[in-house]
This record gives C-alpha cells, structure tokens and sequence, in this order.
C-alpha cells in the first residue's frame, strides 16, 4: 500500500498560482531555482538596459520574421510578376523578388512588418554596439565575466552575418550587387578563392542556389546560433550577478539594488514595450528598403548610393579608400589581390582581433587576477577609454568612408578629395582620439581631486574684517567624496630582476620586459585618489572656507593672512 | 522703455537681438539686391532676338557664332533642345566656375528661352525641343520606363531619382523637380557630363516610359515617409538617430528615480 | 539579505591588495554606506499614489484603445495596390499598434517607478569558483573515472579512439562539400559567350546597334545579340552576369589608345562592364572627361586611354571587346575578350 507523506510544516497552496507552482515543484525541483531568482537582487542604472536594446530587438525580430517567412519563397527561378507596383507590372524577376513584392502590396500589413524587420535589425546591431561600448569603458569585461565578452563579441559578428544574409534574400539589384562585391572578396583570396567562390554559389556568380542557401542560413543556423548564445549570455549574467557603479554601500562582495520581482521584471518588461513600440512606429511611418526601387537583380544595373546597411559601412569603406596599386603578380604567375585582401580581410580581422583579445592583454598588463563587480568610473582608466575611443574613430571614419560619394553630393564636395582625406584620417584620426580622450580623463580626474579637496564652489564671497575676500566652499557629503576617491590608480608592473641572488639568467625575463613596457604605456600617466591625509592637509590651509553641509548661515572667522589656494 | 531696458540682461535678449539683426539685413539685402541684367524683350520666338541675347548672354564664352571658344563648346548642332534644357533650368548663363553648371533661377523667361532656341537651331540641324505628346507620362508604361531607367540612368541618378556623385566634385542632380519636357531633352542632348542617348538608343516611346516612371515617384513611398530615397546610409542615419535616440530616452526615463 | 545598511557598518576600512597578493592597510577613506533611503511622493501622500494609479490605469486604456484601433485598420482599410492606398494601410495599423505597445509599456514602468516599492536591497556574492572541497572531490571523480576506463594501461587505445573520431566527420564533410560546390569548374571564369561574329545589342530590350546610331557622346549598355525566349532562363542571367559590356562613341581624335591592340572601330569601343575591383557594373560614364567611374567604390577608369585605372582600388583597366560592323551596318564582336572579366583572382592569368 503505498502512502503519500506530505511535509509536515508546509500548508496546502489555495490559489491557482500556487497550485500550479506546487504541481511542478513536485516533478522539476522548480523551487531550489525559483529561490535563487524571484528576489535576485538587480542594481538600476540606464546604462544597463542597453543590452535589452538588442535583446528585445531581436524578440522582435523573431516575431516579424516568422509573419515574413510565411510568405517568402526563397526560389530563384524566373516568373513573369503580375500586379502591384506599376513599375513592376509584367516584369521577369525572380519568384524571391516577386514574392516580397507581393508580400508588400497584396498581404495588409505585410509591408509593415518588412520594415518592422529590417528597423529592428538595424536597431539589433546598433544596440549591440552601444551596450559593448558601455561594458568596455566601464571595464565591465573583467574577471570573472571574460568569457561573456567572448559570447558578446561572437554574438555581433553573428548579428551582422544574419543581416546580411537577410537583406540578400529579395533578390534585388542593391544587394545583388552586395552578394557580387562579396563574389569578389571572395575570389580574391590566394589559392582556394575561386573554388570558395564557387562552393558559395554551387557555380559561377550569380547561379540559382545562393538564395536559398542564404534562407536557410538566416532563418535557422544563425538565428539557431544567436538564440544558443543569448542564452550562455544571459545565464552567465545571472550567475556572475551583474555588476554596479561605484557608490556607498557597494562593494566587490555584494550587490546593492532592487529585487527581481516585482520592480525590476516590470521595468525589463515595460522597457520590451517601449522598444517593440518605436520599432512598429518606424517600420510604419518611415519607408525602409523599398526594393521595387531597386528592380530585381540583374547583373548590368547598379544605382547611385550603392551601400549594404551601415553595420557593414566599415567594409564598404576600407575598400572604397585603399589605393588599387597594391594588387602584385607573383613568382609564378599568381595573382595576390592585397588591394581587396587588406581592406576586406586584414583591416577587418585586426579590429575584431582587438575586440577578442582586450581583456586578457589588460588582465596582463595590471597584473590584476582579483574578481571585479565594482564597474570603472571611464575617466579612472584613461589608457583603456582612449584606446576605446581611438577603435571607434577608426571605425567611424571607414563608416564615413563608405558613404563618401553621398557627403560629396551633400556638402558639395569632391569626392576624390574626401577619399584622400579618409585615407589619412583613418590613421591619425584614433592616434589624435587617443591623445585627445587621454588627457581629457586625467584633466577630470585632477578637477575630481579639486573638487574633493576643496569642495564646491558656491559663488559666495565673504569679506572679513581686515579686508581678505575669500569664495565660500562647500565640502563634498560622505557620498559625493567616496564616489570620487573609491578607485585604484593602478601601477605599471613590476618585474623580478633579470639575475637570481647567484647571478643566473631568468628565463622569460626579456617577455615581462616586453610586458612592463605595454604596461608602463597603460599606466605611467596616472592621477592617484585623494587620501585623508591630504583632504586633511588642504583643510589645514583653507579652514575658514569651509562650511558644514546643508547648513544655511556661514561662520565667520578671523582670516589667517596668505592662504595658500593651491594644494 | 523702461520695461525692455529692465529686461536687457534677460538671457534670450542675446537670441532676440540676433533675431533682429538677421531681419533687418535680410531685409535691406531684399531691397537692395541688384537684379540680372534684362535684355530687350520681344513678344514672339524670333531669331534675330535670339541673335540679340545670345549677343548679350553668351557670345563672351560661347564665340560670337556660336563657333565655341577656348572657354566653351561650339552651339553649332547642338539644336534647341539643348539651349531650352540650358537655359530653363538656369544653367546657362553659366555664372560661377564651378566644377560643372548648376540648376539655378532662370534667368531668361520663357519667350527670350524659345527665341534663344530658334537663334541656335538656326544655326545648324540639331535635336528639336519635343512636343507635349512626346513627354506626356500618363501616356507612357512605367514598367518599361524602369527597367530602362535603372539600367541606363541609376548609377549616376540614383535608383528613384535622388541624384549621385560623379568624380572631382561634379555630381548628377535629382530628377524630382524637373519638368517632362526638360528630362527628354537631357536624355537627347546629353548636357555636360551626361551621355547622349539619342532616338535610336533610347527611342522616343522609351524616352516617354522613362518620363512615365519618374512620373510615379511622385507618389512618394507606400512605407510612409521616403527620408530622401538615398538608400541604406540615410536608414543607418535615421535609425540611429531616432530609433537609438529614442529608446536610450527611454531608457534613461526607465532608470532615473521617480520623485 | 539585509536592508538598507551595509552589514560591515561604515567605519571598516577598506583593505587594499596588490597584484601579487599582500594585504596593505593604508590610508584610505571609508566606505559610508548605502545612503538613505528617501520616499516618494507617492510613498507619503496617498493624493499622489491615487493620481499615479489613475495615470496608469488611462495608460493601459488607452494602450486597448490602440489595440482595437489596429484592428479597425486592419479589416477596414483594404490593400489596393496602389502606393498611396498601401501607405494609408502601413501608417494606420503601424501607428495603431504602436500606441498598443507604447500603452502598455509606459503604464509598466511608470507603475514600477512610482507605486512599487522601491527599497534597495543588498544581495551577498558569493565567490565565482566552487570551494575547495568540492574541487577535491571533482578531482577525485575524474580520477576514479579514469581510473576504471583503463585507459592509462592501454596506449594503444588511445591512438585508435583519438584517429577513429578524428576521421570520421570526413564521412559527411566531403560530401557536404563537394556536393554545395557542384561542378567545381573554376576554368568557366575565363570564359563569356562573346564570339566573332555575335552582334551587340540594347540591354534590356535585346534590339541590334548599328554603329550609325551612336553619336559622338553616346553611350550604349550592351549584351550580346541571343534569342528574347534564351534570355528568360537562369543560365543567361549567369552568362551575362560576365558578358555586359559598355559602349562608347569617343571623337577619334579624342581616342589615344585602345586596350587592345585594334579593338575599336572609328572612335568606338567595347569595354567590359564588370569592375576588375570586386564585380560591380562599372558604369557612370563622364562624357566630357571620358572617364568611367565605379559607383561601389570610385575606381575611375579613362577611356579614352586604354581604360587606365586613374583613381580608386581597382589595379587592372578593363577588359576590352574587339568590334567591327557587319556588311549590314550592324556592330558585331571579333573575338571573345582575351583575358577573364572582373574580379582578379589567384590563378588568373595562368
């Protein structure tokens, strides 16, 4: 006879809620999980919602495009099309074309979720990018969350491949000219370039297979990718727990902030909203990718304004500014296209190698193998914010460089002129960023170090007896202070001497020499946080101008002859 | 007075002042300017007023007869199609050295422009200013016109239009407010930079669909707003701009703590 | 998980560790905690908290209001065709259901900023690795584990495991491979369908040109003379992808030097369209400067001198068509082009 034992101290659930939780705790152990995160605590910044960004973007994007696939055919075969738009009435084109087209006119609301899709995969990257941006200048990426920089950084080059694929699939002149350039790149790559070219396409370009090849790798392998890595993403997130800024009570040992739910589950949610509201706001008011502009493809039109969609403008424009003398035949009669392979391979590989690699080049150079969870203050690591800024320039400037014939006709420009210009900007402009980025954090430093030591200035002047005019300063509350001074300016590393006590060499001395160097570069300029010796010391020679906070009336107090206002 | 002297040290008396200045310059500016020069104007399309214009306007550059110049081609042959596509769209007289010459106001009203025409026809046997049978689009197939268009015209015009760059600062300019009879007339002449496309490689019927097809993108976008039809470099702007925009607003809102 | 306070209080100084491990107290201020806690309007006056819920109570409404909006759109505003008939329909349900979502998004956060408590709290970390014993243990396991597979006393093993599984995704890899690849006939690079004797003609509407028809200054886009039913199938959109070819009528006089040795004929020439950069048409055509400019990436070719490259990433002039006409007056090609269009790539000129 078998009984059922329930346990002793737990009472009988009574609301539908409960019963539920109840039946799956008692099959799944849902509970010991359920613990962990319904009170999680998360801490509450906007800048930690970028990310959303392009995770709700790409929700999106999954709902759009189940709508868009249930009327795509992804076939290449030749159709005369009939119907709207007139410029396309009684055309050949292909069934891909003809089957957006008909997606666009003939299925009500099927050209607003077209531009629903394609909105949200411009704002998907752009998301990507902005939340890299914050994890990187706030240092975000430290130990114990490296590997999830990995997961982000292959999580972009993802997202681009599935943009590019899926703006390929109408088949239209535009990006037919795109998947030709790309035939091109393709080719010129040494030895195995048109045998990889011909496998793209099963053929000469264009052929009859790329598009549905393209279907299948943008609606299922790469979509199947992204989705496994949000998921390593998120997960890791969860179990590093997020990291928080600098402030009172926040320390590398906890995490200050508000509990999962109810508070946070409904500003994530609220935030879905109002991110799939904007998107449905401009697939439906602002006009994206009309590709009955462009015809379908065929491979003697091509139209001014000829750009793929700004994510891959970098490329574009590294092969718009590199001089075409670079291409050299070889011993042997081979030919080695460097004019497409510096642009389209080299430049590319080394931005995204600089992405890969940041972590573990900065873990080496401090030295540093602690945990962090405390995020950086960007003007606290001015080496890693000027490097930051100087990728981004580079990468601005090749975007600009790809739309360069459309800041000629907009500016009045020649663009052979912008052409040079890029070209010398693109490698002085990030070395003129860095300088530039540098300084301006070691001069916010140096004004944080003013301000601690002297306080805020409250533009009121006193006059004392004996004629001294002194500005009144108010001295930072306990918050304010610690925000200022809770950092660590870190050292260059040291290395162990090159001889042991009896005179042998060390090896691997010459490779931490090579270290200490990168390191010194990192770290020489640095501007260290006011300690209370010195707050006390500055006090020592300003004591009259100090107030006591939040008091309204100053006191008066006999000046002491020269002040010294400098510290 | 005294309440606007009370408000000299208003923060916006800056802005109001500028606002003042720049209305009252412009204003004399308006008054002032001095006006193109005017010739004698005749009532009728006459080649001896044609021969007077073109005297006043444009032998300095162009040659007394029209026989070209160092500074300028030879008119003889061009027909007038080129002098009515020249010189309605305010490109000739060219005033400015320039890396090509620009639409500007026109500067001939349409009789002195037909008897400008007649002058240099006369001239020499050159394409004739088209009918308006010939460039009534409603009268063309926009479906042929595209695919002629797109094949002959949107790599330097732009897939709707929109207008691109050429080399060295020149560019080709949007089509949006041109008029039927000027767009068969460049197609004919082939001004400047532009090729010729002549009747037997654009054929006039091809000339009309082409008219028919630009014809309809004055419909505008059926996405909503065309954001100047300029591809995906302006939809990269605007996403960033807006959409980015927008949801870091919102995001920002999201964060801040409510009072 | 405590509340409001840092449980280490606010006087502990805050310890400092260098890279290489050591502890160094040094002078440093201390931490002040998390800071006060300050309540909201809505959290003091119940006047306030009652306007926010009605706030967001309309927010939610209006939110349904957006969502039957966008179904009235939808069923009432029929697709006709037309560019401004499928406007109005895009505007209306894309403006409707955004106001559905904007509804329900603003009255969740504003519910989330205003009414709902809005403590902070302060959550422990635990450290990121998994402590020492468990990390014995583990070790233990793999041991053991290795242990009983015997793998350690069988080298042999070893090797065959490791080239078994190592050779095995060939089973699927090559033919994945050569199957996606097809033919693998790289040498039809070389090749367009241009032969003497093919006449040129108008692309798109297929018509023959004689070369009376082009004036000084024309410019033609051409494709070779075929059949119009031949020019409906995939493999001529593959043909001419190689084949499309620009032609010029320069001024003699202007002509300084052809490509190829005798290609053109009287002030005519043939080149290819397809950039040696990386494909695209190659096709703005300056008549005044006689240059040919790429619209992808401005490499800028001068045709009036051979095709030479003058600007811009491209290395090679184009490939040259050698015409002549016909006894009916008609342009027709001499030859196929002597060298592969487009792109380079490595074995190009072997």
């Amino acid at each position: 006879m078998s009984t059922t034992t329930t346990p002793p101290t737990a009472a009988e659930p009574t609301t539908v809620i409960g019963k539920s939780a109840d039946y799956l705790d008692q099959r799944t152990k849902v509970g010991v999980l359920a613990k962990q995160l319904v009170r999680k605590v998360f801490p509450d910044h906007w800048s930690f919602m970028l990310g959303e960004i392009a995770l709700f973007s790409f929700v999106v994007l999954l709902i759009s495009g189940v709508f868009l696939a249930m009327f795509f055919d992804p076939s290449m075969a030749l159709t005369t099309h009939h119907g709207a738009p007139a410029t396309m009435d009684g055309q050949l084109m292909s069934v891909a074309f003809s089957s957006t087209l008909d997606m666009s006119f003939d299925v009500r609301g099927g050209l607003l979720m077209r531009q629903i899709h394609h909105w949200s995969a411009l704002i998907f990257v752009a998301g990507i990018v902005v939340h890299m941006m914050r994890v990187f200048f706030t240092g975000a990426f430290r130990k114990p969350r490296e590997l999830n920089w990995l997961v982000g950084t292959m999580l972009l080059i993802l997202s681009l491949l599935a943009g590019f694929s899926g703006y390929s699939l109408p088949d239209d002149v535009l990006s037919g000219n795109g998947l030709r350039i790309t035939d091109g790149v393709i080719k010129s790559i040494p030895i195995i370039g048109s045998y990889l070219s011909w496998f793209v396409f099963g053929g000469e370009f264009p052929g009859e297979h790329i598009i549905p090849r393209l279907f299948t790798v943008h609606i299922l392998l790469v979509p199947a990718l992204i989705l496994a890595l949000i998921g390593v993403h998120l997960f890791l997130m969860v179990l590093n727990k997020h990291t928080q800024y600098p402030g009172g009570g926040r320390t590398d040992k906890n995490v200050v902030g508000y509990p999962a739910v109810p508070a946070f589950a409904t500003k994530m949610g609220g935030n879905f909203f109002i991110i799939f509201g904007v998107l449905a706001l401009m697939g439906g008011t602002m006009a994206i990718n009309n590709v009955w502009n462009y015809g379908p493809y065929d491979p003697s039109p091509v139209s001014a304004g000829a750009q793929p969609d700004w994510y891959m403008l970098f490329l574009e424009g590294s092969l718009r500014l590199m001089p075409g003398q670079a291409e050299i035949v070889t011993w042997g009669d081979y030919t080695l296209s460097l004019n497409i392979l510096v642009p389209a391979v080299i430049i590319p590989g080394l931005l995204f190698t600089f992405l890969f690699v940041y972590p573990f080049v900065e873990a080496k150079v401090t030295g540093d193998h602690r945990e962090h969870h405390v995020l950086d203050r960007p003007r606290n690591v001015p080496t890693r914010t000027g490097l930051g800024v100087a990728f981004l320039t580079a990468f601005i400037i090749l975007a600009l460089a790809g739309s360069n014939d459309l800041i000629a006709t907009h500016f009045a420009l020649s663009i052979n002129t912008i052409t040079w210009v890029f070209r010398v900007l693109f490698f002085v402009g990030p070395v003129f960023a860095f300088w530039v980025t540098k300084r301006i954090c070691l001069g916010l430093q140096r004004k944080d170090r003013e301000l601690v030591l002297h306080g805020h200035e409250t533009g009121r002047i006193v006059r004392f007896a004996n004629g001294e005019y002194i500005e009144v300063h108010r001295p930072l509350d306990e918050q304010e202070r610690w925000l200022r001074v809770n950092y660590e300016a870190r050292r260059p590393l040291e290395v162990e001497p090159a001889t042991d006590a009896r005179g042998v060499k060390r090896k691997g001395y010459k490779q931490d020499k090579r270290w200490q160097k990168l390191s010194r570069f990192f770290y020489e300029d640095r501007v260290e946080p006011v300690t209370p010796a010195e707050l006390a010391a500055a006090h020592a020679h300003g004591e009259h101008d100090e107030l006591e906070p939040a008091h309204d009336t100053p006191e008066l107090v006999s000046g002491s002859g020269n002040v010294e206002r400098e510290h | 007075m005294k309440a606007l002297a009370a408000r000299r040290h208003h923060r916006f008396a800056p802005v109001v002042l500028l606002l003042l200045a720049l209305l009252v310059t412009g204003g004399v500016y308006a008054a002032l300017a001095p006006s193109p020069a005017q010739a004698d104007t005749a009532s009728t399309a006459d080649i001896e007023t044609g021969k007077k214009l073109f005297q006043a306007n444009c032998a300095t550059c162009h040659g007394p007869n029209a026989e070209g110049t160092t500074e300028a081609p030879s008119l003889v042959g061009v027909g007038a199609a080129a002098v009515d596509f020249q010189v309605s769209t305010g490109r000739m007289p060219m005033q400015m050295n320039g890396p090509q010459a620009e639409a500007k106001p026109r500067q001939m009203d349409e009789e002195q422009t037909a008897a400008l025409a007649a002058y240099v026809a006369s001239l020499g046997a050159g394409p004739a200013i088209p009918t308006d049978e010939q460039v009534d689009g409603s009268q063309g197939d926009p479906a042929n016109g595209m695919a002629l268009f797109r094949t002959n015209c949107a790599m330097c015009h732009n897939a709707v239009g929109a207008g691109g760059a050429l080399s060295e600062g020149k560019f080709a300019p949007p089509l949006t407010d041109t008029s039927e009879r000027n767009i068969y007339q460049a197609m004919l002449t082939g001004p400047q930079s532009m090729p010729v496309f002549n009747d037997a490689n654009i054929t006039p019927d091809e000339k009309r669909d082409i008219i028919a097809f630009l014809d309809e993108q004055d419909q505008g976008s059926a996405g909503g707003l065309t954001l100047g039809s300029l591809g995906p470099v302006s939809e990269g702007l605007w996403a960033w701009i807006i959409g980015i925009g927008l949801i870091i607003g919102g995001a920002v809102w999201i964060g801040a703590k409510s009072s | 998980m405590s509340e409001n306070q840092n449980p280490q209080g606010p006087s502990r100084d805050v310890a400092r560790h260098d890279g290489d491990g050591t502890v160094v107290q040094s002078d440093r201020f201390a931490d002040p905690g998390v800071p006060e806690h300050h309540p909201r309007l809505a959290d003091t006056d119940p006047k306030a908290a009652k306007r926010n819920e009605r706030i967001i109570a309309i927010l939610f409404a209006v939110s349904c209001l957006g969502t039957i909006g966008s179904l009235v759109a939808y069923f009432a505003v029929r697709p006709d065709g037309t560019t401004p008939g499928v406007r109005l329909s895009t505007v209306l349900l894309g403006v409707a259901i955004a106001i559905s979502l904007f509804g329900i998004g603003f009255a969740a956060v504003h519910w989330a900023k205003t009414l709902m408590s809005s403590k902070e709290y302060v959550e422990e970390r635990h450290s990121s690795s998994s402590s020492e014993e468990v990390r014995e243990v583990v070790q233990q396991q793999f041991k053991d584990g290795l242990e009983d597979s015997g793998i350690a006393r069988r080298p042999v093993l070893k090797g065959a495991v490791v080239s078994a599984l190592a050779l095995f995704p060939l089973t699927i890899a090559v033919p994945l491979v050569s199957s996606v690849g097809g033919t693998w006939n790289v040498a039809s690079f070389r090749h367009t369908i241009w032969r003497k004797g093919v006449r040129l003609a108008y692309d798109p509407s297929g018509r023959p040109i004689k070369a009376s028809d082009l004036t000084v200054g024309s410019v033609a886009h051409v494709i070779p003379d075929v059949p119009a039913e031949e020019r409906e199938t995939h493999e001529w959109i593959t043909e001419k992808a190689k084949a499309v070819v620009l032609l010029v009528r320069l001024d003699p006089r202007d002509l300084k030097r052809d490509h190829r040795e005798g290609a053109s004929y009287d002030g005519i020439v043939a080149y290819s369209k397809i950039c040696t950069h990386v494909g695209c048409p190659v096709a703005l055509y300056e008549q005044q400067t006689h240059h040919l400019l790429c619209p992808c990436h401005q490499s800028t070719f001068d045709i009036s001198d051979g095709s030479k490259v003058v600007f811009g990433p491209a290395k090679r002039p184009l490939p040259q068509l050698p015409i002549t006409v016909d006894d009916e007056g008609y342009l027709v090609a001499e030859d196929d082009f002597n060298e592969p269009v487009g792109p380079s790539y490595w074995e190009r000129l072997k």
